[in-house]
């Protein structure tokens, strides 16, 4: 007799999967500090976005009548040493601080996910090579890394970027590969490696949905780290080059001026931590939603 | 165990190799020629086609690799082309004060971190929670570099409490190398804070939710000692294992912070390198660094084997 | 003799994320010295958390009111520092999980110790000395070998044994035990039984047993309280609850045992209630049973029913008591 199984699986995972989802939105709507870093994301996007439109004057331009002008009403975050406004620089500099934080973390998730992927399910030699190859990568501490491949790839915003993203693979590597790991153990996976599903169907019908979310939590909270990053860079002179408007570049630029005209040293590095404080409460309250175990 | 530790200590070994290639390889990759700039600047071809030699930059690159490897292996990284001084030396007199910094930022971090993360997971989601979680990410969030020039901004330039920047050797004037350390050493120590008070207190959360905390409050036992003996001695199982990985943020926030504070340390030494394209300097500082982060691993490793009596045993064949 | 444990009307509501759960509905029971009083019923049906609430113990999220009169003095209202006097000294607890239960960084010998450096001011070395005396009373073999070993490198019996020798290091008055043998392998199991048996009659220790298996119950408690979705159902000495049963939960719960010793073949199969324990977000009018009960009639829908006695010594809060299984016509 043959028994054909009726699965009522399908179904029932997918409410429960919607229950899951209202149940991590709630979580996540009901924590105001999740909700303020959401909003202070959204903002800075703005910022970024409609730079030329919010911004008062062109931030390039310079105006030697007014040079090192504290904030005032007609500049709100005073001029610096070339007379440009400095709320206007704030604006366009939210651009590269986006770019290069979220883009190179996403150029980093992109390349780490499919390695750590092939790793943890293939383990064996694939796994130790991988791994002993981010164990390396790891060697070089990760501000260590990014001057490094800066300074091997010039200095740009690209080049930032790129070496931002480099410099985070290895951790996301390293997440993901534990995150299969514990993916193989779960019974329908491996039931269906015992049906004989192929590799590939496993791992991305099967594997890749479980693995995602935590990795990409993951991936949310070292955006802050690559902002950061890209600041450092931009201020050591290996990122965004004078005269283009950057935070991290405009700090550079204000090192001399400081002590006449803190502002230009407050106000930049303000955004930065701003920036970064968002994304780091945004990525917390991605996480406490979805995974509601650490926190009361 | 002892199969365990000799597994654990190869492969610290194999890292360390395999980085050894990683940054010969890497400082070769660096924009401009090494004999260029040796020859300082130098448009003579004779000159630069000595120094070429002298440096063994005409052989291959395996060949050249084997030559500083093999120079590396007895203590000898190179003379500066810069300063003509040996970079094994200059390290030796830069390691002291980076050394120190860390250990300075390493012990505010823990006097601030644990009790902070404590406090926090004791009463959880209750104003004390929220205030020491919130100052947490602050610290995390906050650009290290920034931090330093707000704090030169607001107590050296402004309050003239403290030094603005620099250095003077310990042996020299304890006293004003600790007054300049302070702001360097609070500022790393603050990030580093951050960090184990988050450990801190989700381990502690954690540990405040097992049984057997409740078996030591229905043995009568304080709170405090519940907290203090129970809780926390299982909690810094955990936050020892995370402190390895931190070390290299630790490290990556010497650099920047070095530079602006400007102490003549490891930190400093790299970006100084990399900008005058001192390329023994920078594959030494760099191989450092490496090696440093890889024991600091391996200890970190160990000592959470001693700690954890769990490990202890299973690695035992008694 | 003085009622040793009296608790009263003791009630308890958690706050949970979907509203408040009512676990304990004005539970009262009174327990005397040197009595093995048996707490009984499925999973869920607040036993736990009764015992528990006694040491204050239960979750924060559990809101308990009520009386629990222990030597006269409420434990439920006590300040701490007096509460910290009576835990681990006068009450002790023994839980389910023995692995959980014991803290993994410590030797089983410090965990021993330490209650008696805490309550009998015991330097070290006496308390380590009174620790292995205590191991050996639990019957643990090469106690003094067994003092430096770390409860992960112990087999699950030897460490409820443990956790034992820790409740029992105090001479308490009362042990509360919850769900002691549950985790247990059952040769284990009857050998835990027998430690808690002999210290009963060594010296004189009250036990309340928390328990869902009535063999436990047959085998060492006086009386036994019946406990369904938060309210005491029955109650009666062991002997007549087993030959008399009055509720219809209790007839279940024991048909719900394998008898060996019984006319009735002896594989017999567990029998089971239909239905849940149900999920109580009010206060509930009527009988609590009544949706999983054979002899449920119309009024058992509406009337609360009183706990009642029936001579000589047995109480039944049911409108249709009797021991018969079938519904009345």
């Amino acid at each position: 007799m043959t028994v054909t199984p009726v699965d009522p699986q399908p179904a029932l995972t997918l409410t429960a999967r919607a229950l899951r989802r209202r149940r991590a939105r709630r979580r996540f709507t009901a924590r105001p500090l999740a909700v303020a870093g959401a909003l202070g994301v959204a903002l800075v996007v703005i910022f970024a976005v409609f730079a030329p439109l919010l911004s008062p004057v062109d931030p390039n331009a310079p105006n030697f009548d007014t040079v090192l002008a504290g904030p005032s009403p007609h500049h709100l975050a005073g001029t610096d040493q070339l007379g440009r406004d400095v709320l206007s620089r704030l604006f366009y500099g939210a651009r590269s601080a986006l770019l290069a934080g979220v883009l190179s973390t996403l150029l980093a998730t992109v390349v780490a996910v499919p390695v750590g992927l092939l790793a943890g399910y293939y383990r064996r030699i694939l796994d130790a090579v991988v791994m002993r190859i981010m164990d390396v990568a790891l060697a070089f501490p990760f501000l260590v890394l990014a001057v490094g491949l800066a300074a091997v790839l010039g200095p740009s915003l690209v080049n930032a970027t790129l070496a931002l993203g480099i410099a985070q693979i290895p951790v996301i590597v390293r997440i993901t590969r534990g995150e299969v790991l514990a993916a193989r153990e779960l019974d329908y996976v491996a039931a269906s490696v015992v049906n004989g599903s192929g590799s590939a169907t496993i791992m991305a019908r099967q594997i890749l949905p479980n693995v995602l979310s935590p990795v990409v939590v993951q991936a949310t909270l070292t955006i802050p780290t690559a902002i950061v990053g890209a600041a450092i860079l931009s201020y050591l002179g290996l990122g965004v080059q004078p005269p283009t408007a950057d935070w991290g570049a405009m700090l550079s630029e204000a090192r001399i001026y400081l002590s006449q005209a803190p502002w230009l040293g407050v106000f930049p590095g303000l955004a930065i931590f701003l920036t970064a404080l968002s994304f780091n409460l945004l990525g917390d309250g991605v996480r406490d939603a979805l995974d509601p175990r650490m926190r009361p | 165990m002892r199969w365990y530790l000799t597994r654990r200590v190869a492969a610290s070994l194999l890292t360390l190799f395999l980085a050894t290639i990683v940054v010969f390889l890497g400082v070769r990759a660096l924009p401009g020629d090494p004999a260029v700039a040796l020859s300082a600047e130098s448009n003579d071809p004779a000159v630069v086609a000595a120094i070429q030699h002298k440096y063994h930059l005409d052989e291959p690159v395996v060949s050249q690799y084997g030559h500083w490897l093999g120079l590396a292996l007895t203590g000898d990284l190179g003379d500066s082309p810069l300063t003509r001084l040996p970079v094994s030396s200059v390290l030796a007199n830069r390691i002291p004060v980076t050394v120190e910094l860390t250990l300075l930022a390493l012990v505010i971090g823990l006097v601030i971190g644990v009790p902070a993360g404590v406090i926090a997971a004791v009463r959880p989601g209750r104003i004390t929670d929220y205030l020491a979680s919130g100052v947490a990410l602050a610290g995390l969030s906050i650009p290290h570099f920034w931090f330093g020039i707000v704090l030169i901004l607001l107590l050296a330039v402004h309050l003239h409490l403290l030094p603005a920047a620099g250095f003077v050797p310990i042996l020299q004037d304890p006293v004003s190398n600790l007054l300049h350390m302070l702001m360097p050493a609070f500022v790393l120590g603050a990030g580093l804070a951050a960090v184990i008070m988050r450990q801190t207190r989700s381990a502690m959360l954690e540990s405040l939710g097992a049984d057997y905390i409740r078996t030591a409050r229905a043995k009568g036992l304080s709170e405090w000692s519940v907290v203090t003996v129970h809780a926390l001695r299982n909690s810094l199982v955990t936050v020892v294992t995370v402190f390895g990985l931190q070390l290299g943020a630790l490290i990556g926030g010497v650099v920047t912070i070095e530079q602006v504070f400007d102490i003549p340390g490891i930190g400093k030494l790299t970006l100084d390198s990399v900008f005058q394209r001192d390329y023994p300097t920078l594959q030494g500082v760099v191989l450092l660094t490496a090696a440093a982060y890889i024991l600091v691993n391996l200890l970190v490793d160990l000592t959470y084997t001693v700690i954890n009596p769990r490990i202890r045993v299973t690695g035992a064949p008694t | 003799m003085s009622t040793l444990l009296e608790i009263h009307d003791l009630t308890i509501w958690f706050d949970t994320d979907e509203g408040p759960v009512l676990a304990v509905n004005g539970l009262s029971l009174a327990l005397e010295p040197a009595q093995v009083l048996a707490l009984v019923g499925e999973s869920g049906c607040g036993k736990t958390v009764t015992a528990l609430s006694l040491l204050r113990l239960a979750p924060p999220n559990a809101r308990v009111t009520g009386q629990a009169r222990f030597d006269g003095k409420d434990l439920l209202a006590m300040p701490g520092r007096q509460l910290r006097a009576v835990r681990g000294r006068q009450i002790s607890m023994v839980f389910q999980e023995p692995m959980s239960s014991l803290n993994p960084v410590f030797t089983v010998g410090r965990q021993i110790a330490e209650v008696l450096r805490r309550h009998r001011k015991l330097s070290n070395r006496d308390a380590n000395a009174r620790a292995v005396e205590l191991l050996d009373l639990v019957r643990i073999p090469a106690a003094l070998r067994r003092m430096e070993e770390y409860p992960h490198q112990m087999s699950g019996g030897m460490r409820q044994r443990v956790m034992i020798a820790m409740a029992v290091a105090c001479d308490p008055k009362l042990i509360i035990a919850d769900e002691p043998t549950t985790a247990l392998d059952v040769t284990i199991q009857a050998q835990v039984l027998d430690i808690l048996r002999d210290l009963r009659e060594r010296f004189g220790t009250a036990i309340l047993l928390i328990t869902h298996n009535l063999g436990v119950v047959a085998d060492i408690a006086d009386r036994v309280v019946v406990m369904y979705a938060g309210h005491k159902v029955e109650q009666a000495p062991v002997g007549e609850l087993f030959a008399t049963p009055q509720h219809p939960y209790t007839i279940g719960l024991l048909g719900a045992v394998p008898r060996r010793q019984t006319h009735q073949s002896a594989d017999r199969r567990l029998a089971e209630i239909p239905g849940l324990v149900p999920v109580l977000r009010q206060t509930p009018t009527g009988c609590v049973f009544a949706p999983r009960c054979t002899r449920r009639t119309d009024p058992c829908q509406v009337t609360t029913p009183e706990l009642t006695p029936i001579p000589p010594d047995q109480h039944v809060a049911c409108l249709h008591p009797g021991t018969r299984q079938e519904v009345p016509a």
